[in-house]
């Protein structure tokens, strides 16, 4: 194979009202096996993907909500959120999931997955990246 | 590390040429396709969002529209499928702001 | 340059299966290799043989085929998003015990890493979708 790209996820669209969420993490999943250099972008209604306290049972869906937790086991560890998109929708970190990592370098020490980027830093780590998967 | 941006939706419809526009970059270039093609419009409000960028339009799209090319801000390249393609080898990635 | 297509959204419903058609088209006619077409969420449904549209519109499936055909095009239907939209090979009846299949010529339904191999293999990937 050849040598790593840069993969970036970026997720736009909010849960459950459309499929292009859940089927979304289930592409960073599997691509996850594929040992590329891999990061996700939340952003605009995609910041709703990662709330807390999603409970589907009066809708009937399942609730995906729990997987993003399970995102750091698969070496997914760069996730950034951008900042702008959080504060229009009247959000901060608090409203998110905490998600982690552990890092074997380091003793498995916790440590957090989202990075809380402006509009412009978003725009600069966009830039650096190989392919840009759309959802 | 030019790159594409594809709108498709009208401005007036969704924020996703807002924030193409928000992340461009110098050098990078923004083609409206489908209902994307009415932010090209000179007289619509979201003209205002093209100001500084280099903008090509889908000449299908717009034909298929009744837009004429006199009807388009000023500056917008109008390309044809075959022109799409060119862009998108021009620039080193796509970004489709759906 | 070689290219993979990523088309999200069926046919009729929304414009960008037909775009991701014209777009595929001006490429191979420009002398580019199209590595790969994935078909990802409903954009499945562009791979049913069923459909029949009127006789005075674009046939949107038998379009694809015959593009596949002429120039040895590998599309891809996502197996999972194919089987929530009952989008069925023979691989599939006789997996899932579904009594028919469906699927058109030139298609064929496989994994998810196909698209993320896209994204290794090809210079550029463009998604067209809603």
């Amino acid at each position: 194979m050849s040598d790593a790209k840069k993969f970036m996820y970026i997720n736009r669209k909010a849960p459950y009202g459309t499929i292009y969420a859940w089927e979304s993490l289930e592409v960073v999943l599997i691509g996850a096996a594929f040992e590329q250099d891999v990061s996700v972008t939340f952003m605009d209604d995609g910041v709703y993907q990662l709330t807390k306290g999603q409970d589907t049972t009066g809708i009937g869906m399942k609730n995906f909500s729990p997987t993003y937790s399970a995102l750091g086991d698969f070496e997914v560890t760069k996730i950034y959120v951008e900042k702008e998109s959080l504060e229009e929708r009247g959000l901060s970190l608090d409203d998110l999931q905490h998600l982690v990592w552990e890092d074997e370098d380091e003793d498995y020490a916790e440590k957090d997955s989202i990075r809380l980027v402006s509009r412009a830093e978003l725009a600069d780590v966009l830039a650096g990246q190989d392919v840009l998967f759309n959802f | 590390m030019a790159m594409l941006h594809l709108v498709n939706k009208s401005p007036y419809d969704t924020g996703n040429l807002n924030t193409a526009s928000g992340i461009m970059k110098e050098g990078d270039r923004l083609l409206l396709i489908e209902d994307g093609v009415y932010g090209a419009m000179k007289n619509g409000k979201a003209a205002s969002l093209l100001n500084g960028l280099k903008v090509s339009v889908l000449g299908p799209d717009l034909a298929a529209r009744g837009i004429s090319q006199d009807k388009l801000a000023d500056g917008i390249d109008v390309i044809d499928y075959a022109g799409f393609v060119d862009l998108v080898e021009a620039n080193d990635k796509t970004q489709s702001w759906l | 340059m070689k290219l993979t297509i990523q088309v999200n959204e069926g046919p009729y419903q929304h414009q960008s299966a037909d775009t991701a058609y014209h777009f595929a088209k001006a490429a191979l006619e420009k002398g580019h290799e199209i590595f790969r077409i994935f078909f990802y969420h409903d954009g499945v449904n562009n791979g049913t043989r069923l459909t029949t549209p009127p006789q005075d519109d674009r046939n949107i499936v038998r379009r694809w085929s015959e593009l596949a055909e002429a120039h040895n095009i590998d599309m891809v239907l996502c197996v999972a998003a194919a089987q929530r939209r009952g989008i069925v090979d023979d691989g599939e009846a006789e997996r899932n015990g579904k009594d028919a299949t469906n699927i058109a010529p030139g298609f064929r339904i496989s994994g998810l890493g196909q698209l993320v191999e896209g994204g290794i293999e090809s210079d550029r990937l463009i998604v067209f979708g809603d």
